[in-house]
């Protein structure tokens, strides 16, 4: 996919068939124009989160616009924050963890970003659905 | 600090850490996701791993290398909050550290792992532990290896009757009160496993 201008979208999930099928939905619902990539389970394949993984979740998703982070449960949240310290500087203020429902905040913030938005609307989008 | 030294107290960790991995994983399906003692074994065995390269770094990036591989590996949220204590240790302490340095350098991490888990004290985490360790390494005093070991003890034991307000346990409210918090008591295992590797 050549590179999007629109903010790309992260699904982080304990469970890999979560955040496939999560990011199956968006895709689905959606369409095509939003970076779109998920990252769920450990590094063996059980119940978890890895932070490698979120790392070459954020890196597939990535957008000059930004990148919004989707996340199920307190491991999703920690571990993802972890990801973006540890991604280069010049990134790490492009990333943002919405505190929203993974899978409402994901197919939310991800029609918002299809529309062109920047990275603050997608997130103030996804977050609407627990604020309302 | 000399390569023997710092091999001792890898191994000493990792040890403790697989020793007591289904007494961890026991007390976290009480009242967390029960990956704990799992998550902590893969963790320090992939320290365990890289024990050879690690020993060769000075004291604070041997830490940082620590830390790196937690979070790497250890795949839950213990991994960040455990990653983030040592990374910081690393972060504060010279390579040859006193007592007083190490104190101050746990004080500093502690404030690392609240800002990670946005958590503080009696809230029934690893910090309810890590902070009368800081007291009782702060005070000084003799035969610091020889006494904080029931320091850690008796603070995870404390635990107990907490109420949790972060992570899973959390979600059970009243029902996580009576179980001691896995977090609390890897924490113990690990200062008793240091302390023990630099006592002997």
């Amino acid at each position: 996919m050549p590179a999007s201008k629109n903010v790309g979208i992260v699904i982080v999930s304990h469970s890999a068939k979560v955040a496939e099928g999560a990011a199956d939905m968006v895709r689905q619902m959606v369409g095509d124009n939003v970076p779109l990539a998920a990252a769920g389970g450990n590094a063996e394949g059980g119940l978890g989160t890895d932070v490698a993984a979120i790392m070459a979740a954020i890196d597939r998703a990535w957008s000059e616009a930004g990148v919004a982070i989707l996340v199920d449960l307190g491991g999703a949240e920690t571990n993802s924050e972890m990801a973006v310290e540890m991604m280069p500087e010049e990134r790490r203020e492009r990333i943002v963890i919405c505190n929203a429902p993974i899978v409402e905040g994901a197919v939310m913030a991800a029609t918002e970003a299809s529309g062109g938005s920047p990275l603050a609307v997608v997130r103030a989008t996804a977050e609407e659905l627990i604020s309302a | 600090m000399d390569e023997a030294l710092k091999k001792k107290l890898i191994e000493a960790m990792a040890g403790t850490v697989v020793a007591h991995a289904d007494e961890l994983t026991a007390l976290d399906q009480a009242i967390g996701d029960g990956d704990h003692g799992l998550n902590m074994k893969r963790g320090f065995e992939a320290v365990l791993a890289e024990t050879d390269t690690i020993v060769a770094k000075p004291l604070p990036d041997a830490l940082k290398a620590i830390g790196t591989t937690l979070v790497m590996k250890v795949g839950g949220a213990s991994g960040p909050l455990y990653g983030t204590l040592f990374m910081a240790l690393g972060k504060e302490l010279p390579p040859d550290p006193t007592i007083a340095d190490v104190a101050q350098a746990l004080a500093a991490a502690i404030e690392a792992v609240k800002a990670r888990g946005k958590s503080d004290l009696g809230q029934k985490t690893m910090l309810d532990v890590l902070a009368p360790l800081q007291a009782a390494l702060a005070a000084g005093g003799a035969d610091l290896a020889a006494r904080l070991p029931a320091v850690a003890d008796e603070a995870a034991a404390a635990t107990v009757p907490l109420k949790a307000i972060r992570g899973r346990a959390s979600f059970l409210g009243e029902r996580s009160i009576g179980h001691m918090d896995p977090g609390a008591r890897s924490s113990a295992l690990l200062a008793t496993a240091i302390c023990n590797a630099i006592g002997a």
